[in-house]
């Protein structure tokens, strides 16, 4: 049963809604997180950080913070080992080594408000603090640059000094890369359009809001090797960063995730990690560092904003011809925005012939940006769903039918890469058309329903799993992917599939990096596809082994015998059939214990790549210019729903952070370049009390690379819900919006203008 | 944090001898919803927005708990005299005061309106005026009924207008050794009530952008008395005595409303911050202007 | 506590006090400075960590417990406050091996993803149930707007404590 299957099998186990493994332990406070770990003899430590957005460092001067009762170590950049200038692969990303080193303490420049200086340990963490006030630093204040306007212009304070692009040559520049998309001839295909909309999209910062902020407990011992329990979606990806940032070997690292309290993308890479380390190496005690929410917002890294100018034209009969596109990202403080990856999903779902796309990766004096959520493409989703939102309009076209039209199928060709291979985003639109929702009349002034679709790659990369048969006959799966959102459930559930067991006698471990091989991070949609890939691999490994400990007890070939429906088979007098049970029970005299094993290494990006498409019905005041959101629906292809609960569980909170995204969040920095809203009061993440019951369709149209169907589900629901919030504002208001977010001072704005625009009109007429 | 001592005096005269003897290191608290922030963050006073280049003050060294003084944790009403309310009371003791809910609903809701359900358990309608902050939700509620604020200083009481008890942004008349020990409140009249809403960009959980304050009371259709007050549009909460004037004996029309919108709109000074632009701002205080009077003279007419 | 002869009121001084109050019914005692939060007396010297720092500030609900019948955000109450007050964490919603009702449907309606929320949305939940047996939609949304989740969006939590209020009415 288990064994053929591209998706359309009829599972026992796979698609139910087991209650996940890990669940009581988090119902009742047992389960540990990173900030929960306590050690003997553990000691606090604080981060100091910089209050100026830019600024040399001429002196850091910490005396009189170490002579303080209770402080017992201080370490700053000068503790660190000279890095490497270069770009290497770590995990997801590329990733410079001395960049990395400059961000977790800064070097002898700070970058942005909150950038780490130095950091202390002492015995309770309110003496930290009063410590870190104590240290002296002197600085040489510089001119902020905070927009990528401002960074790009031509006299523009420089950021990294070292810092240079192709095209610039060696002239010392803010913008990290350029790159380029082509295909057909652009200025011909926006000639060939009756209808051409160009639209300049302006999105602020946002943060990925996880409600856990960073930690990391470091130990040391005096024989050189560190443990370091902490918050991550990526043990591994911590290991090696560690390694490199520290100057030391991966395998005298190990690192421990614990239960981890939300990542989206953030908990990707490290900042206090290297700090607990090398704390807990100088003082020979355990050292807990935990963010601050403030410091989690000014210092950890939040997705670029970003300005993206577009131009698409299509015919009069709905066929796009042509679409230009612009886009300048924020890195933050050092490069790596998701541009790239922006520019490869603004025209993802659609065919089109010409198009040029550039996109520029700029350094402002912003904290490092760091992944979140489908990395770039909901920015470029507003500015691309919009505009096919408005050229549908003067086509005379229902949105959707105009997506359909112009829809990517198997055999399109992609931005980048090869074909794509069997898609949903056809079914994905139209599970959106045949909703209940979409069916129903919207009535009632000042109201308007919108949609919009988006595209994300999802990744595959490497994973490890062992599958370890009990002698009991239950199993345990060991994987190294943290899980943080149900994913060891899906794990069991695989397991479970294949060795013809109840899903409760299946036992998931998320295990720390010397336990289990090498995995890459929790993100990138990638952990029920390449890790669900590893698992199954692992349990059909133990499987394979169990026939043939079978085959040895009816002294038969390990061929002819049968595994259904959770038995073991052999034709001949006397075989009578057995269950894994007890097969266990005979292990130990067959041959000792079974453990299946497994390690994959699934390719890169674009694996299984994902749709997914959000209406909304809003209520605008028109007075206020507040939104309200009254009814949500998001439709999306999962390939394969392993559990059903949590694949709707990550449409729903990708769906939710989209129009969080889309209504009020944004980061503030004055003109010295301080973030002033470095709270939760001020950073404006959806309440419940914001939204409605979020209706979900899960469409399975299988990954025809995968052996149980499955796509990545985590990420693209959070790409479509700005645009979608955007085009439904306009049918409730008359009015476009190109901001992010679509807070209600500038909708307001917006609506007035649009109200004097019309007055004035109307007066003309007479 | 740095070292603190935590002091909890059973009476008035208690609390005052406590704060005059530490003076300004000592730091009077009820919910506590305010204070700690400002522990943590290491300053005396506005963690928040609207305190933005205010003078700072010491770190308090002495923490006072005034949540065990009974006189502040009353609600004493009487037809005539009128309420007198503690500063202590928390803001959901005045959600479930049937007293508060049927003779002053628009200061009921205001204070039901203070951050979220764990906020109201703690946080006090008095906490809020103390901390002296311009957009605090009850502080509009209770100018437009005219509340005084009782202080105290263990010897003598002095009364002061509650549009008058904040200076600046997080400054208030107190004086060292003085406790708020309650508001009085006038009895309401036949036909008034009041009416209390804010604009924020969420449903719950922000700090008002703008709030709006207002009494009424009704002679069939004609204003006899009115009061509205602002919050969050300027350096302090605002007792808009022009627009409140330019209703008394008009018939509550449309015209009257826009008018009295368009002055208070004339009254407020708020900035541009992150919350929101001044324009935006303006322009909220007449739409809320409009719309609290509006609910204001539909409870007055709906009261005996 | 000493006495103030000065000020004739009970005085915690800067140092380490002693503190007496009930936790999930039982009594307890506990040693802590007058400037450590009722959180960090929890989770640092109690060592019941269920009720979790997500802000500090009271924006986020996750460190909320109940205190005489009330949710509190207990990074914003000191812990010497705790004395002689009645006090329920996440630890105590279960009696023994039986969960509570909220506990079992959050399980089973997947009403968490990481689960670094859900102790405070219990608490909440509880709180709101305790007061109001039958809450509709709107009031449960009202009830928990003080408790954020960035993973769920908050229909599944919704649901859970609908199902749970139906269970408790009907004597489960």
């Amino acid at each position: 049963m288990a064994e053929s299957t591209n998706g359309n099998g009829n599972y026992r186990v796979i698609g139910t809604r087991p209650i996940r493994h890990d669940g009581v332990d988090k119902v009742t406070g047992r389960a540990k997180y990173g900030a929960d770990y306590a050690f003997p003899g553990m000691l606090f430590g604080k981060v100091l950080r910089s209050p100026h957005a830019h600024a040399n460092i001429k002196s850091i001067n910490f005396d009189k913070a170490l002579k303080m009762p209770g402080v017992k170590a201080i370490v700053t950049a000068a503790d660190l080992p000279e890095a490497e200038d270069s770009t290497q692969q770590v995990g997801e990303a590329a990733m410079n080594p001395r960049y990395l080193s400059m961000n977790i303490l800064a070097h002898d420049k700070v970058l942005y408000d909150g950038h780490a200086i130095a950091a202390v340990a002492a015995t309770s963490i309110h003496i930290a603090e009063e410590a870190v006030r104590l240290i002296e630093v002197e600085y040489e204040v510089l001119p902020p640059v905070m927009t990528v306007d401002d960074a790009m212009k031509k006299n523009a304070a420089i950021l990294l000094p070292k810092l240079r692009n192709k095209e610039e040559g060696d002239h010392p520049t803010n913008t990290a890369s350029h790159l380029q998309f082509k295909r057909g001839d652009v200025a011909a295909g926006l000639q060939a359009a009756d209808f051409v909309v160009e639209r300049e999209f302006n999105t602020a910062m946002v943060h990925q809001g996880y409600i856990e902020p960073h930690n990391a407990v470091g130990l040391y011992n005096s024989d050189g090797h560190g443990t370091i329990y902490c918050s991550t979606q990526g043990a591994f990806d911590v290991r090696s960063m560690c390694a490199q940032v520290l100057g030391l070997s991966v395998g005298m690292i190990k690192v421990v995730p614990a239960e981890i309290g939300g990542g989206f993308g953030g908990k990707t890479t490290i900042y206090l990690e290297p700090l607990s380390l090398m704390l807990a190496k100088k003082t020979g005690h355990p050292v807990k560092l935990v963010m601050t929410r403030g410091e989690v917002l000014r210092a950890s890294g939040p997705t670029s904003g970003s300005k993206i100018k577009i131009k698409m034209g299509c015919t009069r009969d709905g066929k796009i011809t042509g679409a230009e596109v612009w886009m300048a990202y924020e890195a933050g403080a050092f490069p790596g925005s998701p541009v790239g990856a922006g520019a490869m999903c603004v025209l993802a779902p659609y065919n089109i012939d010409n198009f040029q796309i550039d996109g520029y990766d700029v350094v402002v004096n912003r904290p490092k940006t760091a992944a979140y959520r489908a990395p770039g493409a909901t920015n470029a989703a507003m500015a691309g769903e919009t505009v096919i939102d408005e050229l549908a309009e003067k086509c005379g076209l229902d949105p959707i039918e105009f997506r359909v039209a112009n829809a990517c199928k198997e055999g399109s060709a992609q931005i980048v890469g090869p074909p794509y291979k069997r898609i949903g985003f056809i079914e994905t639109v139209e599970a959106i058309k045949n909703s209940p929702h979409y069916k129903s009349e919207l009535k009632g002034a000042n109201r308007g329903r919108g949609m919009a679709a988006g595209f994300w790659f999802n990744a595959g990369m490497q994973s490890s799993a062992t599958v370890n048969i009990q002698t009991d006959g239950t199993a345990s799966v060991i994987t190294g992917s943290a899980d943080i959102g149900g994913s060891r459930a899906s794990m069991a559930m695989i397991t479970a599939e294949v060795l013809g067991m109840e899903v409760t006698d299946v036992r998931p471990t998320v295990a720390d990096t010397d336990s289990v091989g090498h995995t890459d991070v929790t993100g990138g949609s990638r952990t029920t596809f390449a890790t669900g890939m590893a698992v199954y691999n692992a349990a059909q490994d133990a499987l394979k082994q169990l026939k043939e400990r079978a085959a040895k007890t009816w002294e038969k070939k390990p061929e002819d015998v049968k595994f259904e429906d959770g038995k073991f088979s052999a034709e001949g007098d006397g075989i009578k059939p057995m269950t894994v049970k007890q097969l266990a029970g005979r292990l130990a005299r067959t041959g000792g214990p079974v453990t299946g094993r497994a390690q994959v290494s699934t390719g890169g990006i674009g694996v299984g790549p994902a749709f997914a498409a959000t209406c909304v019905d809003v209520e605008v005041d028109p007075d206020t210019g507040k939104v309200q959101i009254l009814r949500c629906t998001v439709a999306q292809d999962a390939g394969k729903a392993i559990h059903p609960s949590y694949v709707e569980g990550q449409m729903q909170g990708g769906t939710s952070q989209g129009l969080g995204w889309a209504l009020n969040e944004e980061y503030f920095y004055d003109a010295k370049g301080t973030l002033r809203n470095s709270g939760l009061l001020d950073y404006r993440m959806p309440t419940c009390l914001d939204l409605p019951m979020i209706e979900t369709a899960i469409v399975e149209i299988p990954n025809p690379i995968h052996p149980l169907g499955v796509r990545g589900v985590g990420e693209v629901s959070i790409v479509p819900p700005p645009a979608a919030v955007a085009n439904a504002i306009y049918r409730a208001t008359g009015v476009r919006m190109t901001e992010l977010p679509m807070s209600p001072p500038r909708l307001l704005k917006a609506m007035l203008e649009n109200r004097r625009a019309h007055d004035l009109q109307a007066a003309a007429a007479d | 944090m740095q070292e603190i001592s935590y002091e909890v005096p059973t009476t008035v005269a208690e609390a005052v001898t406590m704060l005059k003897h530490h003076g300004a290191k000592a730091r009077a608290f009820v919910g506590g919803t305010d204070l700690l922030i400002q522990l943590r963050a290491g300053v005396a006073f506005g963690h928040s927005e609207e305190f933005r280049g205010a003078e700072p003050k010491q770190r308090p060294e002495f923490i006072v708990d005034l949540k065990h003084i009974k006189e502040l944790r009353q609600i004493k009403f009487d037809a005539n005299k009128g309420l007198r309310l503690g500063a202590a009371v928390s803001c959901i003791e005045i959600h479930e005061s049937e007293v508060m809910r049927k003779h002053y609903p628009g200061l009921t809701e205001a204070a039901h309106l203070i951050g979220s359900l764990q906020i109201q358990n703690r946080a006090s309608v008095g906490g809020n005026l103390c901390n002296g902050s311009p957009a605090a939700d009850s502080t509009p509620a209770l100018i437009a009924l005219g509340a005084k604020a009782l202080i105290g200083d263990g010897n003598t009481s002095r009364e002061v207008a509650v549009e008058e008890f904040v200076l600046s942004p997080g400054r208030t008349v107190l004086k060292p050794g003085e406790i708020l020990v309650e508001f009085l409140i006038p009895a309401p009249k036949p036909h008034s009530s009041d009416s209390y809403l804010r604009f924020i960009p969420r449903n719950e959980m922000d700090i008002a952008v703008v709030g709006v304050g207002t009494s009424l009371t009704l002679e069939g259709d004609v204003v006899k008395a009115a009061r509205i007050a602002l919050g969050a549009v300027g350096p302090t909460p605002i007792f808009a005595s022009k627009a409140s004037e330019s209703l008394l004996g008009k018939t509550l029309d449309e015209a009257a409303i826009r008018e009295a919108a368009r002055i208070a709109i004339e009254t407020a000074t708020p900035i541009d911050d992150m919350r929101g632009t001044a324009e935006f701002r303006k322009h909220i205080t007449g739409v809320l202007t409009g719309r609290t009077l509006k609910i204001a003279a539909e409870r007055a007419r709906n009261k005996q | 506590m000493a006495q103030n002869e000065k000020t004739n009121g009970k005085v915690h001084p800067a140092k380490k006090t002693r503190v007496e109050t009930t936790i999930n019914g039982e009594t307890v005692e506990f040693l802590c400075e007058p400037r450590q939060s009722m959180l960090e007396v929890l989770r640092d010297v109690l060592e019941l960590t269920g009720s979790k720092e997500g802000c500090l500030t009271g924006d986020c609900g996750a460190c909320s417990v109940i205190i005489d019948g009330r949710t509190v955000c207990s990074c914003l109450m000191f812990g010497v406050e705790a004395e002689g007050k009645n006090i329920t964490t996440v630890e105590g919603l279960a009696e023994g091996a039986k969960l509570h009702p909220l506990q079992q449907k959050f399980l089973e309606d997947a009403s968490l993803q990481c689960g670094i929320c859900t102790p405070g949305f219990l608490i909440s939940a509880k709180a709101l149930l305790d007061r109001n047996p039958n809450p509709t939609e709107a009031e449960i949304r009202y009830a928990l707007a003080g408790n954020l989740c960035r993973c769920t969006g908050y229909d599944k939590i919704v649901h859970a404590v609908l199902d749970a209020a139906k269970v408790m009415q009907a004597g489960g």
